[in-house]
């Protein structure tokens, strides 16, 4: 059962560079409609998992399925939203605006050698009103904020209205002041929209109070549930995940 | 009696075109390469490929000399026309380029002086072995107002017809890909089929270009124009539509005082996009 319903489903996924293993033994199924915090300190492997599952590195041992399809015959890539992290993948200075960046997530499922027509800018239109970027349609995208570019790159995420969007740290170079409307974004995207979320992150204080299931990864998947057992770990459990203290019980004292 | 003399010359130049086959052969070469050089250029400046262009057209000069060469060497090549050789050399030159950018994953700049100096290496052999320069390996270097055939005109029309075919069918691919080309490879669209179209385009309009601005100045038609255009636009089709703006600009004013002041055309094209790029600079500093 659990396994029909697993948007991602990854299986005994080892990884190495040369010979030096960044990822061991992974074994994580993400469910249908879940918001899924993959949390683990810089170096730990995250990136690795995520270039993995999107194809961007080639599996070494193991298997994904993704949608119940084996990874290497999977072919409607349209499905999966893929927002990476800002500061590495884009040039500020580059001269699109936001419809135009927002088009790009439409160019898989347009087709090629095809264009665009009146359905897709609609398409657009629509997925940057639900991000509240409508009124910077023409702007161009190295005139904004952090916190609203980022915006735009999930606008075209969504786009495609995939089944599932995946997060690579969103919210570094966001103001913490945003910080909270753009989480309260991806709550809506997730229970109104009904989209499954990934999102990484190596600052779990942040997501306690907002994601369905955690997944600890240290080369290691050291621990893969729900929230609420995540909250039942004690001290010395986490400790044990991460090595040393980290802020999860900060966030929650503050109230 | 300035103005009539300006009349007169207008009269002059127009009558010129009209008679002269090698006229209209370069001004309407021009009039192309004003058009697909800022047109691709776009997407090198946004790439950060300019450099790649460069290397390129040395690439290409090194095939026009083989290609001079190989025609003063054994008579039935000489019918061939050294552009030919030079679109060869040139889309060579990009395939190696493109196999040491994956050598150097962590220096992939090398690979442009690599081939440079290859490209003006074998260049030079060339020449030497050809008997030095000669007015027509000269008028590759710098562009010429007369030396272009209606060969070479030809070669122009068709490669530019396979470039603006090209862009129109894969614009929203090359957009994505210059955008952001770890986004484009993971939403599933053929990014490596696509930069290797992109980059064979780019070797062939380089080498058609520089029968008209040179080899050494080829890349400017490129990249000037749009370095321009970015400064005032706002967003990709818009940069693209007012580069081509600017490129025809130069081309027309650098080939017209070309023709009256017996210049190289290479020289007025490009002194007349960086005129064109310093006013957009002042004019937007003052606008701001």
């Amino acid at each position: 059962m659990m396994e029909e319903q697993a948007v991602i489903n990854i299986r005994n996924v080892n990884y190495r560079y040369e010979s030096d293993y960044v990822l061991k033994n992974i074994n994580l199924s993400i469910p249908k409609g879940s918001f899924i915090g993959l949390v683990g300190p810089n170096g730990s492997g995250k990136s690795t998992l995520l270039k993995i599952i999107l194809g961007l590195l080639k599996v070494q041992e193991g298997e994904i399925d993704l949608f119940g399809t084996p990874q290497q015959k999977f072919k409607e890539w349209e499905r999966i939203g893929f927002v990476s992290q800002k500061a590495n993948s884009f040039n500020t200075g580059f001269p699109a605006t936001v419809s135009e960046v927002v088009m790009g997530g439409l160019a898989k499922k347009i087709g090629l050698f095809r264009r665009p027509g009146q359905k897709e800018k609609e398409a657009v239109e629509k997925a940057v009103k639900a991000v509240g970027m409508e009124s910077f349609l023409k702007r161009n995208i190295g005139d904004l904020s952090g916190g609203q570019q980022q915006r735009v790159f999930i606008a075209r995420a969504i786009v495609s209205q995939p089944s599932i969007l995946i997060l690579d740290e969103p919210t570094v170079g966001v103001d913490s002041q945003n910080v909270e409307s753009f989480y309260r974004m991806l709550t809506y995207l997730n229970k109104e929209l009904q989209m499954t979320l990934l999102l990484v992150t190596h600052d779990i204080g942040t997501i306690t109070d907002k994601v369905t299931h955690v997944a600890c990864l240290n080369k290691y998947l050291h621990f893969h549930g729900s929230m609420k057992q995540f909250i039942k770990l004690d001290e010395q459990q986490l400790s044990d995940l991460y090595g040393h203290g980290i802020r999860l019980l900060d966030h929650h004292h503050d109230h | 009696m300035i103005i009539i003399t300006i009349i007169e010359r207008e009269t002059i130049m127009i009558e010129a075109i009209l008679t002269y086959e090698f006229l209209q052969n370069a001004f309407l070469s021009g009039i192309i390469i004003g058009v697909i050089a800022p047109l691709l250029g776009a997407f090198i400046v946004v790439r950060r490929l300019s450099l790649i262009a460069d290397a390129l057209s040395h690439v290409a000069l090194s095939g026009i000399a083989a290609g001079l060469f190989l025609g003063q060497a054994v008579p039935a090549l000489s019918a061939i026309n050294p552009l030919y050789f030079g679109m060869l050399f040139s889309v060579g030159g990009s395939l190696l380029i493109e196999r040491l950018r994956s050598v150097y994953k962590h220096y992939q700049e090398l690979a442009i002086p690599i081939i440079m100096s290859g490209g003006i290496g074998v260049g030079v052999i060339f020449i030497s072995l050809a008997d030095g320069f000669t007015t027509d390996l000269f008028s590759y270097l710098f562009g010429s107002v007369s030396a272009v055939s209606r060969g070479d005109l030809l070669a122009i029309i068709v490669i530019s017809i396979l470039v603006i075919v090209t862009i129109f069918l894969l614009y929203k691919e090359l957009f994505i890909l210059s955008f952001d080309e770890e986004y484009a490879k993971a939403s599933g669209i053929p990014a490596k089929a696509v930069h290797f179209a992109f980059i064979i385009l780019t070797a062939l309009v380089i080498a058609v270009s520089m029968r008209i601005v040179g080899v050494l100045l080829v890349s400017a038609l490129m990249t000037l124009p749009v370095a321009a255009a970015m400064r005032i636009t706002k967003g990709f089709t818009q940069t693209i539509w007012l580069s081509v703006f600017f490129g025809e600009v130069s081309v027309l004013a650098g080939l017209v005082s070309a023709f009256y002041l017996d210049l190289a055309p290479g020289g007025t094209i490009v002194v007349t996009s960086i005129l064109i790029l310093l006013a957009v600079i002042v004019w937007k500093k003052e606008r701001d």
